[in-house]
């Protein structure tokens, strides 16, 4: 079992960086989800890992020995493509089996190993299928038997559920992250979803450009998001450029507005505002903005309100409709208030600015405007 | 589908029969006014004919064996050779990026583009250089003969091979890498097999290239040394009777039934396709 070590690894290719300086440690057992746009460098990062990409700079190591000199076939990593590249002119029974076969497993060995895990993918009726043969959801349990089989010494998962249609990726997620509990494999998952990797991840890279936004768990970036970029990425937030006084006061688009905490800055910043954390009405919080209902949504369990707080900005909020709040009107002059948790201040640079004062742990309060 | 569509549908299935009848009868009637020629009992084609034989046929051996064989061996030999060449090649134009890269695609495909006539006569000039300066034969020999023909179905067999790659997901290379195959093992466990279709049809094509070929082989021929096409080609220069066109029925038939055989093996509708 094993220990992953990402030191500072990096990879350009002709002058232009793709992946700068990540460091990660990936204790045994965990399940570390790379997660960012397109072009971020995090599908570069796992090919480094599996040895197919030359790093160009940096170390990786297991368990405390660098495998960087080591070609991919002596890695012992199982990965899981995309595309789920299993050998079109094999047998579900003899691709499960290959990784075996390279081992020289002794047959009986062999077609236990394989038994084993058809059953574990709940793939026995289809041992003598050909992967065309088979539903998307069904080759990509092939492809993880696949790669399970060896008794790889780290799972890698390149967008296992992509490929899938929309219904079964919940399902399909949960099977991957209860086979991943059960077998207690250190596994790196990469994905573009948030959603997904929220769902599966024990902690998440947030990568940008080629370079680490954010290590954390999932409390940790959505409570505590370290750049601008994070705040927008990991769940929605309002983004507001704002100036902040040296009294405290931020002044956004002309509107003087509370903030909920005090920050160790002045000048120009961006604001992030959580939609789901703000309340319409007469509830009080220490954060505060007035403004005007310019749309208004009732979504079922919560109501949305676009509220325009100058000719520029607009701020969304999301509340529950529990107890029967309603719809406020168009035009209608209303304030907005938060607490500590809802709100995020931002430098120029997009880093997070601290408050303060240690931020006191406020309950949040049901809304009921 | 509406009443008021109907003709006009029936129409258009109508013409589209029509079309595909003529385009057949253009691509068969030659082929089977060969085969009705090949059985003509007549020394010069007349029409109509005296009456009908077979023995046009075995006439075959006799005047054309020779060369027959000449034609099986360079053919055979030609695409053994392209195989050897042009399957590595062509995996590594897929698989690998190197400076140099297209240049060499180019220069591998490039004989599709020159006339046979300008291949044959340049390969002649030089092998009459290359023997001024050092004195080794080589216009007129069987090394030059099966070289030259190798030049004109290697293209076939990178074309086929590069296609065959193309239509196979390179991740799979690299999960067999994962699942611990050294490249060797990789190669022969996986590259190769999702190529068979692409290999066959390339020595295939290959095999047919060379054998049919005449207008660049006319410059390596030697005497006592002839080719199928040439030997056919000689023959009417002197003789107009229904043997040419029993020949080439047999031709025909040949590749024909070799195409209907290795179709069952190989699918090879995947990648001619």
């Amino acid at each position: 079992m094993s220990r992953l070590t990402l030191d500072r690894l990096g990879k350009t290719y002709g002058g232009a960086p793709a992946v700068s300086d990540v460091s990660l440690e990936v204790e045994q057992g965990e399940m570390i989800v790379l997660l960012g746009p397109s072009g971020c460098g995090k599908t570069t990062t796992l090919r480094m890992i599996a040895g197919f990409t030359a790093a160009s700079s940096g170390d990786i190591r297991l368990d405390g020995t660098s495998i960087l000199a080591l070609p991919p076939h002596r890695r012992e990593m199982g990965i899981v493509f995309q595309s789920y590249a299993l050998f079109p002119h094999l047998s579900v029974a003899r691709n499960v089996a290959f990784g075996l076969e390279m081992r020289s497993v002794a047959a009986d060995a062999r077609r236990d190993r394989v038994e084993q895990m058809l059953r574990l993918a709940r793939l026995e009726p289809y041992a003598d299928r050909l992967p065309r043969q088979l539903s998307g959801g069904q080759q990509q349990r092939v492809a993880l038997a696949r790669a399970l089989a060896i008794e790889p010494r780290v799972l890698l998962l390149d967008e296992p559920l992509s490929n899938l249609d929309a219904s079964l990726r919940g399902e399909v997620g949960r099977d991957i992250r209860l086979l991943q509990r059960s077998t207690n494999l250190t596994t790196v998952m990469v994905t573009h979803d948030q959603d997904e990797a929220m769902a599966m991840a024990d902690r998440l890279v947030v990568m940008r450009d080629g370079r680490v936004q954010q290590i954390g768990t999932q409390a940790d970036l959505y409570e505590r998001p370290a750049t601008a970029f994070v705040a927008g990425f990991i769940g929605r937030s309002t983004m507001l450029p704002c100036h902040i006084d040296a009294d405290g006061t931020a002044v956004c688009d002309g509107a003087p507005m509370h903030l909920a905490s005090r920050y160790a800055a002045t000048g120009a910043a961006t604001l992030a505002l959580r939609p789901e954390r703000l309340s319409l009405g007469t509830m009080s919080g220490s954060g505060s903005v007035t403004g005007h209902v310019e749309l208004a949504a009732y979504l079922g369990a919560v109501r949305e309100h676009v509220v325009r707080i100058g000719p520029e900005q607009r701020i969304i909020v999301r509340d529950g409709t529990a107890g029967g709040a309603g719809l406020y009107p168009e035009g209608a002059a209303v304030t907005l208030h938060w607490q500590p948790d809802a709100e995020r201040l931002f430098d120029a640079a997009g880093a997070a600015i601290p408050t303060h004062h240690t931020e006191p742990t406020v309950m949040r309060m049901n809304a009921d405007g | 589908m509406t009443t008021h569509s109907a003709p006009i549908e029936r129409a258009q299935g109508w013409l589209l029969n029509a079309l595909l009848v003529a385009g057949a009868s253009i691509i068969f009637l030659p082929l089977i006014f060969t085969v009705y020629l090949s059985v003509f009992d007549e020394t010069i084609i007349t029409f109509p004919p005296r009456g009908y034989t077979l023995h046009w046929y075995a006439d075959i051996l006799p005047q054309f064996g020779a060369a027959l064989r000449t034609s099986l061996y360079v053919a055979l030999a030609a695409a053994a050779i392209s195989l050897l060449i042009g399957v590595p090649a062509s995996i590594g134009l897929s698989r690998y990026r190197f400076a140099g890269r297209s240049a060499l695609s180019t220069f591998l495909l490039s004989p599709l583009t020159i006339p046979g006539i300008a291949i044959g006569l340049g390969i002649y000039v030089l092998a009459i250089q290359v023997e001024e300066w050092n004195g080794v034969a080589l216009a007129g020999s069987m090394g030059l003969l099966i070289a030259a023909h190798v030049l004109i179905a290697l293209p076939w067999v990178v074309r086929l091979g590069l296609t065959a790659l193309a239509n196979s997901d390179p991740a799979a290379e690299e999960a067999a890498a994962s699942l611990g195959a050294p490249p060797w093992r990789v190669l022969w466990r996986v590259t190769l097999p999702r190529m068979r279709a692409g290999i066959v049809a390339g020595g295939l094509f290959a095999f047919i290239v060379s054998f049919e070929n005449l207008e660049m082989t006319l410059f390596m021929i030697a005497p006592g040394m002839t080719t199928l096409p040439i030997s056919v080609l000689q023959y009417l220069q002197y003789h107009i009777d229904p043997l040419v066109a029993a020949v080439a029925v047999v031709q025909v038939a040949l590749v024909a039934a070799a195409l209907v055989l290795l179709d069952r093996q190989v699918r090879l509708s995947q990648i001619i396709a």
